[in-house]
């Protein structure tokens, strides 16, 4: 049964294709559908129960980390996106000046280092400076996370401004707006999407990030990802299974909004 | 005192500027205090010598480079190279490499075969790639722990078909480690290619057939040539975090089958070495940098555009 001839068919590809979506999906559903398991055994099925969602629920560490991750979130991002917003602003739609290319470099360089350096490096710095102070509050890691997160808002940020002309700021100038009211009224709601698409990557990368959180944390101040680390060297329960559950969930949701917005913007 | 229209223009830019850089001073400080200024801490420490309870004595001291390649045997004094840290390097090196090779060999086709469905669903198969690389890392790993652990669903069911009568072990192995990094980095490798693949003008496929090429020649002659930079783009993303990788041998490679990342942090725990860990994170910086030096040259030298 010979198929007709396309250019564009390379034989064996689909398959392999195929292979890489399921198995990059197995793991993950194998792992949700234990989640799920009755018994204490996280690869023999004993039957449907939300026994481990309720002792997770039950868990203050886990509940703990859990507040503590959100509340690092969404502080870092936010500070992330406004500190990205003004960045790309000052960095795009402008005749090339001296030191333009040496923001764009900066600005991206958290990229380009290896996290486990990063972590390092904050680790010695942060070291110090809590001796010097005395303070060891969550500000260390909110401001650790805020610095990793502005290169990923700053990307979709100016990627948006990129996309706009001066025309309509000019226009609302031109109507005796101040500098502030054309901002408020014209280029901030034009640059929604970019902003909020922004903020949603900060704080994804923010609530996943391990590395750099094991490394500046102080005692007592476990994320959901760092205390799930430090539970992974011992025995296992499907506990973890539905922490990383929900997890994913809240995961998975950011990033659909993401993907819809994205695909908006795209059509409109 | 009458200034000239130029003059004034002039003072409208040179306020432009300053006020730009006013707006982007916190996203710079931000990065400078609490992102890459640090690292210039880690190159000072890297010439320290090292304190009795971690940190550092302030004396100048090369010590800490020199005991990245060698070890100065502690009763006669004579020197030899550092088998466990050259050992630790080459196998993050090797596994790095094989992590790309077979992202490569794993991400080309997905990549191809999303490039060549209609383009109303090229969008969805997309998304099905990026769900997981925007789930969380650690979470990706306990799931392929999941998996191959000696109790795992691999294990379980091979002995329940009766194939294997004892679990074969496959945590805890570089075996593992090349597994977890394949799985957490496809995607990086996907996405790059698939920008390349999709800007493949098929007419040049079509000519090639029309003039006899096999498939196979049309592979490896017309379309990896002019992906290259997204399979060039592809590997640099893969290869650097997986160089530089922490958490998945941490959790699939154990104690034993350390990276370059883990040999790091030791020695900012129990060796308590901080030089020593100082001066290995600048040599890794420094093979990153050489990597992407590598990648920009290449990317120049193809002269495309791309991601």
């Amino acid at each position: 049964m010979a198929k007709p001839f396309s250019v564009r068919r390379v034989p064996g590809f689909s398959t392999i294709a195929m292979i890489c979506f399921i198995g990059l999906y197995l793991p993950i559903v194998t792992l949700v559908i234990y989640a799920f398991n009755a018994g204490t055994s996280i690869a023999i099925w004993e039957g449907f129960s939300l026994r481990w969602f309720q002792s997770a629920w039950n868990n203050a560490q886990v509940i703990d980390a859990s507040i503590r991750s959100l509340q690092i979130a969404v502080t870092a991002s936010v500070v992330a996106t406004v500190v990205a917003t003004m960045a790309a602003i000052a960095t795009t739609r402008t005749v090339q000046y001296r030191g333009l290319t040496f923001k764009y470099a900066f600005i991206n360089l958290p990229l380009l280092v290896p996290e486990i350096v990063t972590a390092v490096a904050l680790l010695i710095f942060f070291s110090r400076v809590k001796v010097w102070t005395g303070y060891s509050g969550l500000g260390y890691l909110i401001a650790a996370h805020a610095a990793f997160c502005v290169p990923f808002a700053y990307l979709p940020i100016r990627a948006r401004l990129e996309s706009m002309d001066l025309t309509l700021e000019r226009a609302a100038a031109d109507l005796y707006a101040t500098p502030f009211q054309a901002f408020r009224y014209v280029t901030l709601p034009l640059l929604w999407p970019g902003v909020l698409a922004g903020f949603m990557l900060g704080f994804v990368i923010s609530l996943d990030d391990v590395v750099i959180t094991e490394f500046v944390k102080s005692g007592g101040q476990d994320t959901l990802p760092t205390y799930m680390l430090g539970q992974l060297r011992r025995v296992v329960t499907p506990e973890m299974n539905a922490i990383s559950t929900v997890f994913l969930l809240l995961s998975f949701a950011i990033v659909t909004i993401f993907f819809f917005l994205s695909r908006t913007e795209k059509t409109s | 005192m009458t200034i000239s229209a130029a003059e004034a223009s002039e003072q409208v830019r040179r306020k432009d500027i300053r006020d730009r850089w006013l707006l982007s001073a916190p996203a710079l400080i931000l990065i400078a205090v609490a992102g890459v200024g640090p690292l210039l801490i880690v190159v000072l420490y890297s010439f320290l010598a090292p304190g009795n309870y971690g940190d550092v004595k302030w004396q100048f001291s090369t010590d800490a480079w020199f005991s990245v390649l060698f070890t100065r045997d502690i009763f006669d004094d004579t020197l030899s190279i550092a088998d466990a840290h050259l050992s630790i390097f080459w196998r993050s090196i090797k596994l790095a490499i094989a992590t790309t090779g077979l992202c490569v060999a794993f991400g080309f086709p997905t990549a191809y075969f999303i490039a060549t469905r209609p383009s109303h669903n090229r969008q969805i198969w997309l998304f099905l790639i990026t769900i997981p690389f925007w789930t969380n890392m650690l979470i990706r790993a306990f799931a392929i722990q999941e998996v191959i652990r000696n109790e795992g669903i691999v294990n379980t069911l091979l002995m329940k078909l009766g194939l294997i009568a004892a679990p074969i072990p496959m945590m805890f192995s570089d075996f593992a480690i090349l597994l977890g990094m394949t799985y957490v980095f496809l995607p990086l490798m996907v996405l790059p290619l698939y920008a390349s693949i999709e800007k493949l003008d098929f007419r040049l496929i079509e000519a090639a057939y029309d003039l006899y090429a096999s498939r196979w020649n049309v592979l490896f002659r017309v379309i990896v040539p002019l992906v290259k930079p997204g399979l060039i783009a592809g590997a640099i993303l893969v290869f650097i975090p997986a160089l530089s990788s922490y958490v998945i041998p941490r959790v699939l490679g154990g104690g034993k089958n350390l990276m370059i990342g883990n040999l790091i942090e030791l020695q900012f725990g129990q060796g308590r070495n901080w030089p020593l860990g100082a001066s290995l994170s600048v040599t890794l910086v420094i093979i990153v940098l050489v990597a992407m030096l590598y990648y920009v040259k290449n990317a120049s030298k193809s002269g495309g555009a791309h991601g």
